[in-house]
């Protein structure tokens, strides 16, 4: 069977480390927000600041990461295909169709993940990361002095925070599902453990879709 | 030389070895913090026979102390509101025993002073400064209700009639152990205020006496032992910290010794600072919206002494099955119910109302237009609100009343309560004639006609701290129905009644949505694959 190292080995500790953080943060998260009593409130609120803290150096490690090794060009969106991989999800995966996108090393994600991840780093993550800090350190705003920033509310604050959680919600739950359909339902959750993918060897329609450049052991 | 002789030869000089000893010893003598013993004092070497004899000895010495009470609101029993309205006990008309005026000699035993009977009192006279009230150290010194603030110096039957002997008290003991003020000279009176035991703050009660840690964090006897003038701190007989005028936020650091301060000494700030939370830092960014009260008295009347909470005058004057005034207690013994004063609501370990408070008190006076309705008439209430800059979230006690008012003339009205006559309410429960009387005290207008109005007034909660331990925790406030649930103008992270109810409603239906669709997408997969098969 055909492989191919797709995830190296810090990017598959920042996955896992992210997911168990972000995880974490929308237990607590809708602790404080008021949804359930799980870990009692100041636990929760303590939690999802360290959590917080912690995410964020992650993602400075992550972004550096991105940058040096050139991969954050994996998520420069494409309309290239995204046709074919929408009607793949939408109609090909019931009629036994094979993936219209081969995983390479230099392409890791087909057009849609590209453009769910890119989302997730320039809209979800961002909005997350500046509502939360704003929300940490609510009571300094005044004394930034920075108009716009000095006169926000914090119900403001808290709705817009509330908001993008939901939407990291409604992502988590897309994104796990999606884990599951692969040629096999275990074939990505594996490749983000070992960052090895087996590849899909029966042939069809996939010759087509091929990229350009092929990488595969 | 005997044996005897010898053994008490010996005892002399071991006694002399001792003294001499200890005299060339400095080190161990035990230092007198004050400079003066009143005991030698040449004045005091004299049988009082009143208070004011007493003054004028004081004043010898003491030639100012007079001059500075009288500019005090425990002389005149008289605050000027900011905003202009005469407040005060002389003038403000409460829910609990209701109004000074026509009862002086009775009210005025907490005065501190000798001999305001009525409203003919002079407030020049120095030598009717009670200067024992605050001073006596021997527990001994008594005021008797219905004396107008004299005392007992010779044997007095009270009330005249009752067959009640009260014995004289030795003003020139007294006297001669006078000393700062200790919690029991402030809370002679300020303890019993409303007509008993923790009637009327709900803060404050005999319980503070000798408190322990759990009670009040600085009045700890065992402890820090704070007397009330730690924090009340006086200067020239002025005391700070009046509720007429309070510091509802202190924006202020800590006080230093040596520098000047112009503010009052009395806040938690004043000692603690804008930032005393050490071990959870994210506790001092609630200072700035949040009374340190608010967390740190979790609940008031703690002590063991209940405190009023509503009190109905509309149903005094019952006698009992013997004909007598009808008096009811509840099972721990306390008043429930008189003849003389009506149904009372007491409680314990009471969880204050708290509400926005940026120190400003308004008062319905005297004089003032009231109305019966749905809501109760705010005899007095505190301003404030989340935006102006100048309020912070307060714990408040909230007295609820029922008492008579003139419903004619819409007013409240001045009550005959106390009194060796035929009009007083206490001996003859007859309202009209009560309120007759103590209208004419005052020159008012009086209908006639009474009826009984719902009232309403607002007490800081301010004392009985408790330690940090026992401080409020987050959830009781970051919930739904949490205790600020009432306070608006805010936003408190984990009040349901704060969240934006599209959203919270979008949120979930998108999150709800999205697992449906996966999970329909999923079994899709499922149904398929087992065709395939």
């Amino acid at each position: 069977m055909a492989r191919v190292y797709i995830f190296k080995r810090f990017e598959r500790f920042w996955h896992w480390a992210q997911a168990a953080l972000i995880i974490l943060m929308l237990v607590t998260g809708f602790e404080t927000h008021g949804t359930y009593v799980l870990f009692g409130w100041e636990t929760a609120g303590k939690l999802h600041t360290t959590a917080a803290w912690t995410l964020i150096v992650l993602w400075l490690f992550a972004i550096f990461w991105h940058f040096t090794t050139g991969e954050w060009k994996q998520y420069i969106p494409t309309t290239k295909n995204i046709v074919a991989v929408m009607a793949y999800y939408s109609v090909g995966i019931f009629t036994g169709a094979t993936h219209p996108f081969r995983v390479t090393q230099l392409s890791k994600h087909n057009p849609l993940q590209r453009l769910a991840y890119l989302m997730v780093k320039i809209i979800i993550n961002p909005v997350i990361w500046v509502s939360g800090l704003l929300y940490l350190y609510y009571n300094d705003l005044g004394v930034s002095k920075i108009a716009g920033i000095a006169g926000l509310k914090l119900g403001s604050i808290a709705l817009v925070h509330t908001g993008a959680a939901f939407m990291m919600l409604a992502f988590l739950i897309g994104h796990v599902y999606l884990v599951t359909t692969g040629h096999t339902p275990l074939a990505h959750i594996k490749a983000m453990i070992t960052g090895w993918e087996d590849l899909d060897d029966r042939k069809s329609n996939r010759r087509r879709m091929a990229p350009a450049r092929k990488e595969s052991a | 030389m005997g044996t005897g002789k010898f053994m008490v030869v010996i005892m002399a000089s071991m006694l002399l070895i001792h003294t001499v000893y200890a005299a060339s010893d400095p080190a161990s003598e035990k230092l007198l913090k004050s400079t003066s013993d009143h005991s030698k004092f040449e004045a005091l070497q004299q049988d009082f026979s009143s208070g004011p004899e007493v003054t004028k000895a004081c004043l010898t010495c003491h030639t100012e102390a007079s001059k500075q009470l009288h500019l005090t609101q425990h002389w005149t029993w008289e605050f000027l509101n900011p905003d202009g309205q005469r407040l005060g006990k002389k003038n403000v008309i409460n829910n609990f025993c209701t109004s000074v005026a026509s009862n002086y000699a009775s009210c005025t035993t907490c005065h501190i002073g000798y001999g305001w009977k009525d409203d003919k009192f002079d407030f020049t006279s120095e030598i009717n400064v009670d200067c024992l009230i605050c001073h006596d150290s021997t527990g001994n010194y008594r005021k008797q209700p219905g004396l107008a603030g004299n005392v007992v110096t010779k044997p007095m039957e009270i009330p005249p009639g009752s067959g009640n002997m009260v014995k004289p008290i030795d003003l020139k003991k007294i006297a001669q152990a006078v000393a700062k003020t200790s919690r029991d000279n402030c809370g002679a009176c300020h303890f019993f205020g409303g007509g008993g035991d923790g009637v009327k703050h709900g803060d404050m009660d005999s319980s503070l006496a000798s408190p322990d840690k759990a009670l009040d964090v600085h009045m700890d006897a065992t402890g820090i032992n704070f007397a009330c003038a730690t924090c009340h701190m006086t200067e020239g007989h002025q005391v700070p910290g009046s509720r007429y005028a309070p510091t509802a936020q202190d924006k202020g650091g800590a006080h230093l010794r040596g520098k000047e301060y112009t503010t009052n000494p009395t806040t938690c700030q004043s000692c603690h600072g804008q930032a005393p939370h050490k071990a959870n830092a994210k506790l001092n960014d609630h200072t700035n919206m949040v009374a340190c009260q608010t967390c740190h008295i979790p609940a008031f009347a703690r002590g063991g002494v209940p405190t009023k909470m509503s009190w109905d005058w509309s149903t005094a004057g019952k006698m009992g099955p013997d004909g007598k005034p009808l008096i009811r207690k509840d099972a721990k013994g306390h008043l429930v119910y008189t003849a003389a004063k009506g149904d009372f609501v007491l409680a314990e370990n009471v969880v204050p109302e708290y509400l926005w408070f940026n120190g400003k008190v308004k008062y319905t006076l005297f004089g003032d237009k009231v109305e019966k309705s749905s809501q109760p008439t705010r005899i007095n209430h505190f301003e404030g609100a989340a935006d102006d800059g100048k309020s912070l979230i307060w714990p408040v006690k909230i007295m609820h009343g029922k008492q008579p008012y003139d419903s004619v003339n819409k007013s409240l009205v001045v009550l005959h309560m106390a009194g060796n006559d035929d009009t007083a309410f206490w001996t003859n429960f007859n309202w009209e004639r009560a309120i007759a009387t103590g209208m004419a005290s005052v020159g008012a207008p009086f209908s006639g006609k009474v009826d009984f109005l719902e009232t309403e007034s607002t007490w800081p909660i301010t004392h009985m701290v408790a330690p940090a331990k026992d401080a409020l925790h987050c959830r009781d406030c970051h919930a739904a129905g949490g205790r600020l649930e009432k306070v608006s103008g805010i936003y408190i992270p984990g009040r349901a009644s704060d969240h934006a109810r599209w959203l919270d409603g979008a949120g979930w239906a998108i999150a709800a949505l999205t697992l449906l669709g996966v999970l329909l997408h999923g079994l899709g997969r499922v149904i398929v694959s087992r065709r395939h098969k």
